[in-house]
């Protein structure tokens, strides 16, 4: 069974239609990557499946779990919506760090809250902490940021910004990892580290949806590729076949145009 | 008369500019954060009356709304301010009303400016809105509104002066009466004691933003 299922997404802001029926599903420990140019809604694909925005209708699936269903006349609470939100975590372009709190407090301020809710929290308190802070170590030192542990975001530079903003999301053990261009807001040459720590969590077999204008990472790191455009789902495949052999003129005008950068 | 009673005499004085300050900020700080959120109400009858407020408050001086806190009550409803020194309290009413208005207006820039995605960085962790609220945003907003407050603050205490339209015997009305009786030095000597109250506020604001010096935005 498919750990990832969206169906027939739509979604409008005023007048303009910016999805207009997107389905996929993905499979788990695979990676999917999405690309398409400018304003064809891969965004707002991202932020519907997050709950940052939410669709007009469609169904979306987690594991069995239905996070999304227009369909279903049943309210969800604010706690649920909280609950199912945690099976799902986003990387932003923008990172989005807590600027007040230092490198290791971000990786664990949304645990350690979590952990309130805990039955056994006030009586393991110190423990609980401190386990989620070990594993916020383990975690850092595996993106390669175990010397950067007590820096405040202010200090460090772009690529190492979004690494801490990768762990804060692996932190909390979220099913399916999504970024949103995760390298488009760094220099050039910082890009490369970004990628190499996603490369790296591939290969844990860690399911992840990655929104990207690098066409050959996304051909080189992903399972599949879905290409929008204008709202719609033109082309998806093996990404081999879809970089290397694109059937739609749509597709092949867009590699191209990518191409000549 | 001797410089030790005039001094003495001006101090007293200064006490009521200095209950006037800490009265109006003990209320408005906390009065302006309210009506902040009812500027950014979702509701637009909320939304819409608290500007149509503000803009009344921040619109008009000062010295009216303290006539009109000391005499309206009096001639429209017949009705009294009580207390044994109506006029002090009259006083504050008007400033906690005008400086809670000002204070709302920094509220606001400050949480405003604060990037939509902290929120939603706190969303996508899991994280309640009061939580968010609590944990990411506030210090963040202090940190952007200490500036300004402390601009307010030093306005604040020069304003109090204004008090002595309604009958306050504050510092510059203490030194008014020497000049009547031809004492004319005192009134321009109040000026060290303002001097010296907004030295201390300038040191004790720039600590606070040293302490918040070690993150930005
Ligand atoms: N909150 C919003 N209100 C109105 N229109 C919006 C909103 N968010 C997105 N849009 C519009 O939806 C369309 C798709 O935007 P989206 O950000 O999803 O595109 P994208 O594929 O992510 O583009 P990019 O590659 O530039 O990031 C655009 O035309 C955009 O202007
Ligand atoms: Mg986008």
């Amino acid at each position: 069974m498919a750990i990832l299922e969206v169906k027939n997404i739509n979604k409008s802001f005023g007048k303009t239609e910016v999805l207009k029926g997107v389905s996929f599903s993905l499979e788990e420990g695979q990676v999917l990557s999405i690309i398409g140019s400018s304003g064809s809604g891969k965004t707002t694909l991202l932020r519907c499946i997050n709950f940052l925005e939410t669709a007009d209708s469609g169904k979306i699936t987690v594991d069995g779990d239905v996070l999304f269903d227009s369909d279903s006349t049943e309210k969800m609470t604010a706690k649920q919506k909280r609950d199912k939100q945690l099976s799902i975590g986003l990387v932003f372009q923008q990172f989005n760090l807590f600027p007040q709190y230092d490198v290791l407090g971000n990786v664990t301020l949304a645990p350690k809250l979590r952990a309130k809710e805990r039955p056994d929290f006030k009586k393991n308190k110190a423990e609980i902490y401190k386990e989620i802070e070990e594993k916020a170590m383990k975690l850092l030192a595996q993106m390669g940021l175990a010397d950067k542990v007590h820096n405040y975001p202010c200090q460090l530079s772009g690529g190492q910004q979004q690494r801490v903003s990768i762990a804060r999301a692996m932190a909390l053990e979220p099913k399916i990892l999504f970024f949103d261009e995760p390298t488009s807001a760094l220099d050039p040459e910082l890009t490369g580290e970004i990628l190499k720590v996603i490369r790296e969590l591939a290969e844990t077999n860690m399911t992840m949806v990655i929104v990207t204008h690098e066409m050959n990472f996304a051909k080189e790191v992903s399972d599949y590729i879905v290409f929008m455009d204008q709202g719609v789902i033109a082309e998806e495949g093996k990404a081999e076949d879809i970089i290397l052999n694109p059937q739609t003129e749509r597709l092949k005008a867009f590699l191209n145009k990518v191409n000549d950068k | 008369m001797s410089f030790g009673v005039i001094n003495g005499e001006l101090l007293k004085g200064f006490f009521e500019n200095v209950e006037l300050f800490t009265i109006t900020l003990l209320f408005a700080l906390p009065l302006g954060l309210i009506i902040a959120f009812g500027s950014m109400s979702k509701v637009t009858v909320i939304r819409g009356a608290t500007k149509s407020f503000v803009w009344v408050i921040r619109g008009t001086p000062l010295m009216l709304q303290l006539f009109a806190v000391m005499y309206v009550p009096g001639f429209v409803f017949g009705w009294q301010i009580p207390g044994d020194n109506p006029r002090m309290t009259a006083a504050a009413i008007a400033f906690v009303i005008n400086y809670a208005c000002y204070f709302s207006e920094i509220y606001r820039g400050g949480i405003e400016s604060i990037p939509k995605g902290q929120y939603e960085a706190g969303q996508v962790l899991g994280m309640t809105k009061t939580q968010t609220f609590f944990k990411v945003v506030l210090l963040q907003v202090v940190k952007n509104i200490v500036p300004p407050m402390s601009n307010e603050f030093m306005t604040l205490i020069k304003d109090t002066a204004l008090a002595r339209v309604i009958g306050v015997v504050d510092i510059i009305m203490t030194a008014g009466s020497f000049s009547a009786r031809g004492i004319i030095w005192p009134l321009f000597y109040t000026a060290l004691f303002f001097l010296v109250f907004c030295g201390l506020m300038t040191v004790i604001f720039g600590r606070i933003e040293k302490k918040l010096d070690y993150f930005h935005s």
